[in-house]
């Protein structure tokens, strides 16, 4: 399956300062016709396209509008989730760095469908250079009359991984310290200062507009059954071309990270960052999908030079370090994990310790608060699975 | 359930009052912590909660510019290493550290999403990627 530009359709063709360059692509035209169109009507075309979250976890668009716009409550907040901190994305830097525009847009079009009238963009710490573009998108788009009744407001992270799960980044912008909330109350009920809250990833809102523009059933031709439309990838580390790409859902493996790319001599994959899945070079052929490996799409090619336990151990102790502490599986867990990893790295690994981290890891998928914790043990687990021998290797005594 | 209205809801914001003081300042001083808790009601150690969540943050005084090098994966895979060696002989301080002079602080960060220009590092709110321990020494020149 080929690539295909919906998401980037305007990147390297508009001027992302100029709000008049992105108006002769169409811009603003989706807010327009939805203005013209019921909630319940901007919701069916949302849901029939099939459109899901590209934050990672892949939750569907047009039923978590549907969930807040049905939640009772006037006061109700939209929120665009631009502290992408997963290791190896920067497809959401690239975006706004290129087409800040369709992102306003997006966001206003959801402020309308839910029924807020304030949207927050929280924008990661490490991005303070992209304030200004963005402030000036913003401005532009509200002194052109296009965001009457609805206010945006940046809300700038200050360094904090965890900040862009979507219960600590509420938190983070209640001005507390970003730590997950338990749930249920999920957000469309009770999120923000306890309102009826969306929290859609910058790329998410990137797709509403040509979905208001040309129709759910359009954009639902592309794409897998159950992933529809296009991902944009972060391609990084040993290839020889890394950087933004985007392809239909459903499109292989093999096709971006060799062919877009150009990785040699692969040795394994990881997808989705710190939290991501690791596959061995066997599996390149898996289409990527959301019923198979996507993330949030960071796609890290590791060639055979690479140390398994190595790249494992630096994993888990980004992890370590991000965990925001407040439940135990992954606060205590993650700990273990880097002691444990790092003794068979060593060459001191006991041979008992590769089943604990098994039960380790099952215990904290299963008990962890938030996503870090529920997924910080992949990258342990799926080398376990097709590397085991480079654990063996770090018994003691081996 | 707060039933203020959402301009009032950023007032006694901690995280952005924060914020602004350190973008004014430089830093979180303890004085200001202590006052900022007594104006709130609130326990002085929310307000430090707060203030040591977030690594971009300092309770102490920083350096007058900023280096915070990337240490995850997809740099580390560029020899981000050698680039973290090369500065730390440039400026003569570890990793954590300001220089006596206070012209530096010296960070090491997780991912800061310049991946596809790695190795690669801020200096305040400024990008420099594709590092090169040949490019070090010129590109810290720029900052006094």
């Amino acid at each position: 399956m080929p690539q295909a530009k919906i998401v980037l359709k305007n990147c390297g063709i508009i001027d992302p300062k100029d709000i008049n360059t992105y108006r002769t692509k169409d811009g603003f035209k989706a807010l327009d016709k939805a203005r013209g169109m019921t909630a319940a009507g901007v919701i069916n075309e949302i849901k029939t396209s099939g459109l899901r979250g590209r934050g990672g976890a892949g939750f569907p668009c047009g039923v978590k509008w549907e969930g807040a716009r049905n939640s009772p409550g006037d006061e109700k907040y939209v929120i665009c989730n631009a502290d992408e901190g997963e290791v190896g994305t920067f497809k959401d830097r690239y975006i706004i760095q290129n087409d800040p525009f369709s992102l306003v847009e997006g966001l206003a079009i959801a402020g309308y469908t839910v029924g807020a009238r304030q949207g927050y963009i929280y924008l990661r710490a490490e991005y303070s250079y992209l304030l200004g573009l963005l402030r000036g998108a913003i401005d532009q788009a509200q002194e052109a009359g296009y965001l009457d009744g609805f206010n945006i407001a940046i809300r700038l992270g200050a360094g904090a991984y965890i900040c862009g799960e979507e219960s600590a980044l509420m938190e983070s912008i209640e001005g507390k310290r970003g730590e997950s909330r338990y749930r249920p109350p999920f957000p469309t009920v009770a999120g923000l200062w306890q309102k009826p809250t969306t929290i859609n990833n910058v790329e998410t809102l990137m797709n509403v507009a040509q979905i208001v523009l040309n129709g759910g059933g359009w954009y639902a031709q592309m794409g897998t059954e159950r992933s529809k439309g296009t991902k944009v990838f972060s391609v990084s580390g040993d290839v020889a071309r890394p950087g933004v790409y985007e392809m239909v859902l459903g499109s292989p493996l093999r096709e971006l990270v060799e062919g877009l790319a150009g990785a040699k001599d692969i040795k394994m994959i990881q997808i989705g960052g710190a939290t991501g899945r690791i596959i061995p070079y066997d599996m390149i052929d898996t289409p990527l999908a959301f019923e198979s490996y996507l993330g949030a799409g960071a796609i890290t090619v590791y060639n055979k030079s690479r140390d398994v336990l190595d790249i494992v151990g630096r994993t888990m102790e980004f992890l370590a370090e991000e965990s925001c502490g407040k439940c135990t599986p992954c606060r205590q867990g993650m700990e273990w994990m880097v002691e444990v990893l790092g003794r068979f790295h060593r060459g001191e690994g006991l041979a008992r310790d590769i089943g604990y981290m098994e039960v380790l890891a099952d215990t904290m998928a299963l008990s962890s608060l938030c996503g870090l914790g529920q997924a910080a043990p992949f990258a342990v687990v799926d080398t376990l699975k097709y590397f085991r021998s480079d654990y063996e290797k770090g018994i003691s005594g081996k | 359930m707060s039933k203020k209205d959402a301009t009032k809801k950023t007032f006694d914001n901690i995280l952005l009052t924060l914020e602004e003081t350190q973008e004014k300042v430089g830093y979180l001083p303890a004085e200001f912590m202590v006052e900022l808790a007594d104006s709130l009601d609130v326990p002085v150690s929310d307000v430090y909660g707060v203030a040591s969540f977030y690594s971009f943050l300092a309770t102490r005084p920083p350096g007058r510019n900023v280096i915070r090098i990337c240490k995850s994966l997809p740099c580390h895979l560029k020899d981000g290493q050698t680039i973290i060696d090369t500065i730390e002989k440039e400026i003569g301080v570890k990793p954590g550290r300001t220089t006596p002079d206070g012209r530096f602080s010296f960070e090491l960060t997780n991912c800061i999403g310049l991946c596809d220009g790695a190795p690669a590092m801020l200096i305040n709110h400024n990008v420099h990627v594709d590092l090169t321990p040949g490019k070090i020494a010129s590109i810290l020149d720029k900052y006094k």
